[in-house]
């Protein structure tokens, strides 16, 4: 298989010189063209409305699209923890170079420096930004904003309003975009889903959306179209992500030549709440915080029936200080979460299901007393009872890990710009700057430099050329072929007429990822995905039942196409992770650990990017490199012992 | 080796069958036998199943996050809008609420502002519109200070969270007996109000906002009931905050154009 070398088109000069140079030498559009351009949003989380947003702000016309029936809905509202910023606050020595570093580490040296950089450069402006639209940060009692410590990090740089700092970050993000609709500069289009990319002699030209009530698919044109669809963690089925999160408008993508890097890079979180039955519909996230306070154990044999009350010190296994006595509970989140899933392996599991690890308070309870955990954690052990009917100050919480989020992505150059002329994707949706594993609290980071500071700059390069070159129209062959094939799949979804249910097969397929390119992978369970997935797919074709009509709201229908990619990229993972014969952040290859069970990276081979480019349907993606060269942080190995 | 206090119970469900928005509309009943564990939502997952397996179509109900802060759900069960239980969005609902053999009466938010889209699904982009009339700050991309030259004082900052906590799910206008809107648009006035970065603007947002408001929505006739409903308790404070400011603002536009 040939490998082609990928240009990231990252600038000259030294690392911290970079930006700066680059917004220097990139070209402009001059105020009064920027009219003259049409720019395509796809996606309104994060990203998407901070880009659309900015892009309006500066004059451009934009056409922002999101299936839901609000900007404000994004799976970005549900984000707890915080977000991170470079602004030594606290005067602990945090700094720009400090976040690149962390970063650059935490992701297990597999991103690319030069847009790390970047990222912690601008993460300040982000603070400043959604400060001056209101967003209710947390303060002291001077007035002055508050920071906490997130995991992967000696410095506090944590920016958090209480738990729910994503759903303020993204009314920020909302309310600046509500703003450009109202001035006009941005059309917005909601219940609308993009279902086909479309390009003309290699360029991005525009898009077809379907609108989610009325089943109309119509065309739409830009000089410019902008990807923010989020993640893909929902190919499991059982995900921490909000039920709507697909990989549609990235895949579709994909199809159109846009190259997908590192599929196999996912981020597991430990703490959440286990699956209390065979038709649970998602997992809910518990904050990390309560490993502070919390002991984890198992029983220390298989199959133990009695309470946990009833089970003595000694026949518990408080496995994780058994194991790293210098970390115990607070070991990074892929060792806590592989190391449960051990246990649970063994027989070990406990709650009705047998599918979690005790987090028992009872001894920080007894030591701090039931006050102070209540004012630390209330909010937390409320929303446990309320899901669980048990009541944690009581009885130890149960807690198992699952699928949070997903580094690999759209494959994207210096300038956020696909493979694909003219096609962009930023926040999650790309492959994004967390290398094989990100930090807490980076994410939100990452979607709002891109949206707010890093693409208004680099789009006009793009479009700097272009003055006087219309957009493509949309009675262009390209957009009736395209719309075409669009209703073409709809009909075929309806008149399958099989017996079983989309959500069905999504479940099947989340069980077989899950299994085979979850926690832990090794050759044989990848071997076995690559044939499980195209059976069970071919079945779903032949035998699923999608009710109802096209021309009206019709769920199953939204459903089908999106499960459809969905095998289509479990497919890619699989082969992606089965390719990458080393061990890094969220990849994790059985073959390939230390004595210790730590991940054992392969440098000599493997500091690269892996992209994929499509080959048509049926046949293997070719893949493609991206090398990496770490020369401001040096490459190491992890050690929680 | 079971921890939990599950079980499994018979309930009926009596929900609103709407086949688009020109369709008249009508309850069906339907059986399901549940776990205590599941949510409520889950239980209209697993009859949905059922019906998709029967040939029948699905009941259509909107949700995404499942854990109360997206406001994409929303139903009236037994006559309350989000259910019986308080300060909860309906994804957070469990069937440890009911009994074995309850009836559950399932309906859509009702509201003239909320146009029904099909059965449970209601179309709340007059929110959206509410919003588009001023509910922001503005300020442009890049032209923020630095964020610790305004000092918040810390119970301004808690209070403006407080109000900014609505997840714009319509709960409140759901349960209104006038489907008024003022406790979702009196808590974003309240959000940018309460802050000095919201000072500029204070005025003409909330004049602008409660007419837009009143273009789509009934009026306040202090029931009260949005409250009870709200899944995230927001205060009715807020709405005679709101109502203060509104004649403030009434009175200082006028002057401001020359006509007091
Ligand atoms: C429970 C949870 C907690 C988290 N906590 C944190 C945290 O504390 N800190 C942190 O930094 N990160 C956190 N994250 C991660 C972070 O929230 C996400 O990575 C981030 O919000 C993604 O933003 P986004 O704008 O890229 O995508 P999203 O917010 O997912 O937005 C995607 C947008 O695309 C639209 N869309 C998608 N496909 C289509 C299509 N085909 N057609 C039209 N529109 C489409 C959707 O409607 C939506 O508007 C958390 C994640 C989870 C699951
Ligand atoms: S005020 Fe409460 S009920 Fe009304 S939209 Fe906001 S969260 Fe929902
Ligand atoms: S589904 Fe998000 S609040 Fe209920």
């Amino acid at each position: 298989m040939a490998e082609n070398i990928l240009d990231s088109k990252v600038p000259e000069g030294s690392i911290s010189d970079k930006w700066e140079n680059h917004k220097f030498s990139m070209n402009l559009v001059n105020p009064n063209n920027k009219r003259k351009f049409d720019i395509i949003v796809v996606g309104t989380g994060l990203a998407g409305a901070s880009a659309a947003a900015s892009l309006g702000e500066l004059g451009y016309r934009v056409k922002a699209f999101t299936f839901h029936d609000t900007p404000r809905r994004a799976h970005s509202i549900a984000a707890q923890g915080g977000i991170n910023g470079a602004k030594n606050y606290t005067n602990d020595g945090d700094s720009v170079h400090r976040l690149f570093y962390d970063t650059v580490k935490g992701g297990d040296f597999r991103s690319r420096e030069a847009n790390v950089h970047r990222l912690a450069e601008v993460s300040a402006n982000i603070i400043d930004q959604a400060t001056a639209q209101g967003v209710p940060f947390a303060r002291d009692y001077g007035g002055l904003l508050d920071n906490r410590s997130f995991g992967g990090a000696q410095v506090s740089r944590t920016f958090y309003a209480r738990g729910q700092t994503g759903q303020q970050l993204l009314i920020g993000a909302y309310s600046a975009l509500m703003r450009q609709v109202s001035a006009g500069s941005v059309e917005l289009h909601t219940r609308s889903e993009l279902l086909d990319v479309v390009t003309k002699d290699g360029q991005a030209c525009g898009i077809v959306v379907r609108d989610l009530l009325s089943g109309e698919v119509t065309p739409h044109s830009a000089h410019a179209v902008v990807l923010a669809t989020g993640g893909y963690g929902n190919v499991y089925f059982l995900s921490t992500n909000a039920m709507m999160c697909n990989v549609t408008a990235a895949w579709r993508a994909h199809r159109k030549g846009a190259f997908f890097a590192n599929p196999c890079y996912t981020q597991i979180h430990p703490t959440c709440i286990p699956a209390s039955d065979d038709f649970q519909s998602k997992l809910t996230l518990m904050s990390e915080s309560l490993r502070n306070d919390g002991r984890i154990w198992v029983p220390n044999i298989e199959g133990e029936s009695r309470r946990a009350a009833d089970i003595p010190e000694s026949e518990r296994d408080y496995y994780l200080e058994r194991k790293y006595p210098a970390f115990g509970n607070l070991v990074p989140r892929d060792v806590a979460s592989r190391n449960a899933k051990t246990v649970v392996d063994e027989g070990r599991g406990v709650g009705p299901l047998a599918n979690g690890v005790y987090l028992d308070f009872s001894a920080a309870i007894e030591r701090d007393g039931l006050d102070t955990i209540s004012a630390k954690y209330g909010n937390l052990f409320d929303m446990y009872q309320r899901i669980t009917g048990e009541n944690p100050y009581q009885t130890p919480m149960r807690i198992y890990p699952a699928i949070h989020y997903t580094m690999g992505g759209l494959w994207v150059d210096y300038h956020l710009m696909t493979t694909v002329p003219g096609l962009y994707s930023i926040g999650e949706s790309n492959f994004s700057d967390h290398g094989a594993n990100r930090l807490g609290a980076s994410a939100l980071m990452q979607g709002l430099a891109d949206g707010y500071f890093v693409l208004p700059y680099t789009i006009g390069d793009g479009l700097a050329g272009r003055l006087g070159e219309p957009a493509v129209p949309t009675s262009d062959p390209v957009f009736t072929q395209a719309v075409a094939s669009v209703e073409a799949d709809t009909q075929r979804w309806l008149s399958t007429n099989g017996t079983k249910s989309v959500d069905y097969y999504h479940r099947e397929l989340g069980r077989i990822v899950w299994d085979n390119i979850g926690m832990e992978r090794n050759k044989e369970g990848l071997e076995q995905a690559l044939s499980d997935i195209p059976s069970l797919r071919e079945e779903f074709l032949k035998n699923v039942r999608v009710p109802g009509s096209a021309d009206t709201l019709n769920q199953s229908l939204e459903k089908a196409g999106r499960v459809d990619d969905f095998f289509e990229l479990a497919e890619l993972m699989a082969r992606d992770a089965l390719t990458r014969d080393e061990s890094c952040g969220g990849h994790f290859r059985e073959e390939y650990q230390t004595p210790e069970g730590e991940a054992q990276r392969d440098d000599e081979n493997f500091a690269h990017v892996a992209a994929w480019e499509w080959n048509g349907a049926g046949n293997t993606q070719t893949r493609h490199r991206e090398e990496l060269t770490f020369e401001n942080v040096a490459l190491s190995q992890r050690s929680y012992k | 080796m079971s921890t939990g206090n599950a079980e499994i119970i018979n309930v009926t469900i009596k929900v609103w069958r709407q086949n688009g928005p020109s369709d008249d509309g009508h309850f069906e009943t339907y059986d399901q036998a549940i776990t205590t564990d599941a949510s409520f939502l889950e239980m209209l997952d697993l009859l949905n199943d059922s019906l998709n397996e029967q040939g029948s179509e699905p009941i259509a109900f909107e949700s995404d996050c499942r854990e109360g802060i997206c406001g994409t759900c929303g139903v009236m069960i037994n006559g309350r809008a989000h259910g019986p239980q308080k300060a909860t969005a309906t994804c957070q609902l469990h069937m440890r609420e009911f009994k074995d053999g309850d009836e559950i009466v399932v309906e859509p938010f009702r509201a003239a502002g909320f146009p029904v889209i099909r059965d449970l699904a209601v179309d709340r982009s007059p929110l959206d519109r509410i919003i588009e009339a001023g509910g922001y700050i503005s300020v442009n991309t890049g032209a923020a200070s630095d964020a610790n030259l305004t000092p918040v004082p810390k119970d301004a900052a808690d209070q403006a969270f407080d109000a900014a906590a609505c997840i714009g799910c319509g709960a409140c206008v759901a349960a209104c007996p006038n489907s008024a809107a003022q406790l979702f648009t009196s808590a974003k006035i309240g959000h940018l109000a309460l802050l000095p970065q919201g000072q500029a603007e204070r005025w003409s947002r909330t004049e602008e906002m409660v007419e837009v408001m009143e273009e789509f929505f009934g009026s306040c006739t202090n029931h009260g009931e949005c409250h009870e409903a709200c899944p995230k308790e927001i205060s009715l404070d807020f709405i005679a905050f709101m109502n203060r400011d509104y004649v403030k603002a009434k009175v200082k536009n006028r002057a401001l154009s020359g006509q007091a």
